[in-house]
């Protein structure tokens, strides 16, 4: 069955002229890795506030179309009812923590007061979720003495506690160096193996090549194509939506190295189809 | 005469845990990349470099100046430092001012301080947000009004610390349009950044720290080759260098487009 919805959308923030979300419609299917390109100002991070029902339920403005989760229209529910199902990192962490919890430990806790939860199980899915993200030596820690790369880990481990079916992610590791945000994306991945369904906004284009199971690539307010990433990245467009290849990509395009019209976009797959080609040559 | 001159610096916030050990370093023009782990001291070296925390011992000398001796104020017409979150350095009501603020406070005329301010927002691509207020644009935006405030102020060291944070394809080689741009005009700038292609494709010079030292400094196609080093400051090199190494090439090119023209026949 399909998880997320979204039919013939269409948002504009109050008191502007633009359509920042112009008919859009696609589904999800429940599990799915799904990585959302575009350039700045395409109406990516929106999208994702219209999954989690911020849009229109927090900010208001002129609104048309469906979302639906699990069948549920979000416009038509509360964003308390969808936050138990939907969970949403945001860009910077900052925004994200609460600033009224004075370590680690009690701003994983916060969600989960918030809906409820008996200590113990609260008290696991702290645990769980701290260790997961590397920051459970930090749990003591005030949220606001981290780095930022720590922090965008805790604002993480702040949603995966709650234990939602669906976690969207806007760009979850801009601040992190490279092996932390390698960690992020296994984390993820792992989250994506119990079952969890992954919306993930993302600029590097080599990690949403890896990890997706299909790409949004939006432009302008509009889905311009929703495919697999080789699908989405063998285009000869791209550079007009503002979007650039993986770097392996790139390469086997320049040497027009490609196998039933794709070309490859991972490492690995680079690799293999250079090998072969040079055999060739 | 090297521009920044760095004499066993240390550096710790607290007593027990030391940040920086021990640091010896010279920059000259050369556009230089800082990279290393979240964690590694590259923030605090640069703050130490703009005067806005002061070595626990060895000397930090900014075009002569040995930043112990003078005041942040005294250092910022020399030194200008974009921070990291913009958040944290905006904070008038709309663009233009915040980008007269800092060419203003080192002295610049009401007239040339507006000269200068409109020149770096052309510079960054924002002249036509000039009256639109900071916080009705995107992170992105934020990020490249930072950078204008520092390049407006026309300091002979820029620093930016992650400026490629947020930032789409087409921003991100605006920034490195800005960082040539400004290297051409004779400044120094160093970059804090986790985005290695970015540094293969920017700067002439790259150093690694790590756990509070310099582990690699060197031209930045040699550090990208020092494989060891690098996996011992858990850092990949550049997609490039990765795709070369994995095909047992006797040459590693840390650009696609390096990659691209050695290879085409």
């Amino acid at each position: 069955m399909d998880k997320i919805v979204v039919e013939n959308l269409k948002y504009k923030y109050p008191l502007t002229d633009k359509l920042v979300l112009n008919d859009i419609s696609f589904k999800i299917e429940k599990g799915q890795f799904i990585g959302i390109i575009g350039q700045n100002g395409a109406g990516k991070s929106t999208l994702c506030q219209a999954i989690t029902g911020l849009v229109p339920l927090f900010f208001k403005g002129a609104y048309g179309g469906r979302v639906l989760v699990d069948g549920i229209e979000v416009a038509k529910s509360n964003i308390s009812d969808i936050s138990l199902k939907v969970g949403m990192v945001f860009q910077n962490p900052f925004t994200q923590v609460t600033g009224s919890k004075l370590t680690v430990y009690e701003e994983v806790a916060f969600g989960l007061e918030n809906i409820g939860l008996n200590r113990e199980e609260m008290k696991n899915r702290i645990d769980e979720a701290l260790n997961l993200l590397g920051i459970y030596r930090f749990k003591d820690r005030n949220p606001f003495d981290l780095s930022g790369g720590q922090m965008q880990r805790l604002a993480i481990a702040g949603i995966i506690a709650m234990q939602p079916d669906v976690i969207i992610l806007d760009e979850p590791t801009s601040q992190l160096d490279p092996q932390g945000s390698e960690e992020v994306f296994k984390a993820v991945w792992d989250l994506k193996k119990r079952g969890i369904t992954i919306i993930m906004v993302e600029h590097k284009m080599e990690k949403i090549a890896e990890y997706s199971d299909k790409v949004l690539l939006m432009h302008d307010g509009k889905v311009i194509d929703f495919d697999t990433p080789e699908k989405i990245f063998s285009r000869d467009d791209l550079m007009q939506y503002g979007v650039i290849e993986p770097a392996y990509t790139r390469i086997c395009k320049a040497f027009d190295i490609k196998d039933s019209g794709l070309y490859p976009v991972t490492l690995d797959r680079a690799c293999e189809m250079v090998v072969k080609y040079n055999e060739h040559n | 005469m090297s521009i920044i001159e760095i004499n066993n610096l240390h550096f710790s916030y607290t007593k027990d845990e030391e940040i920086l050990k021990g640091i010896n370093l010279i920059f000259d023009e050369k556009s230089t990349a800082i990279i290393g782990q979240n964690g590694a001291g590259k923030t605090t070296f640069v703050k130490l470099l703009k005067g806005l925390l002061k070595p626990t011992w060895g000397d930090v000398i900014i075009d002569g100046k040995n930043t112990k001796e003078y005041t942040v104020a005294n250092l910022a017409p020399t030194i200008g430092l974009v921070f990291q979150n913009p958040n944290d350095q905006i904070f008038k009501n709309n663009v233009l001012s915040e980008v007269m603020f800092g060419p203003l406070n080192i002295g610049m005329d009401e007239s040339k301080a507006k000269d200068s301010a409109l020149k770096a927002l052309k510079m960054v691509g924002l002249e036509e947000k000039i009256n639109d207020n900071p916080y009705d644009l995107t992170l992105s935006e934020r990020k490249l009004i930072s950078i204008a405030s520092i390049v407006a102020m026309n300091t002979k060291i820029i620093i930016l610390d992650e400026p490629t944070i947020a930032q789409d394809y087409i921003s991100k080689e605006k920034i490195k349009d800005i960082i040539l741009k400004l290297k051409s005009q004779g400044k120094l700038v160093i970059t804090i950044t986790h985005d290695m292609d970015f540094v293969a494709e920017t700067f002439e010079r790259t150093l690694v720290f790590c756990e509070g030292r310099v582990l690699l400094d060197g031209k930045t196609d040699y550090v990208f080759m020092q494989d060891e080093e690098l996996k011992k400051a858990h850092l990949e090199p550049p997609y490039a260098a990765q795709l070369c190494r994995k095909l047992n090439s006797d040459k590693i090119y840390i650009t696609v487009e390096e990659f691209i023209k050695a290879n085409k026949r």
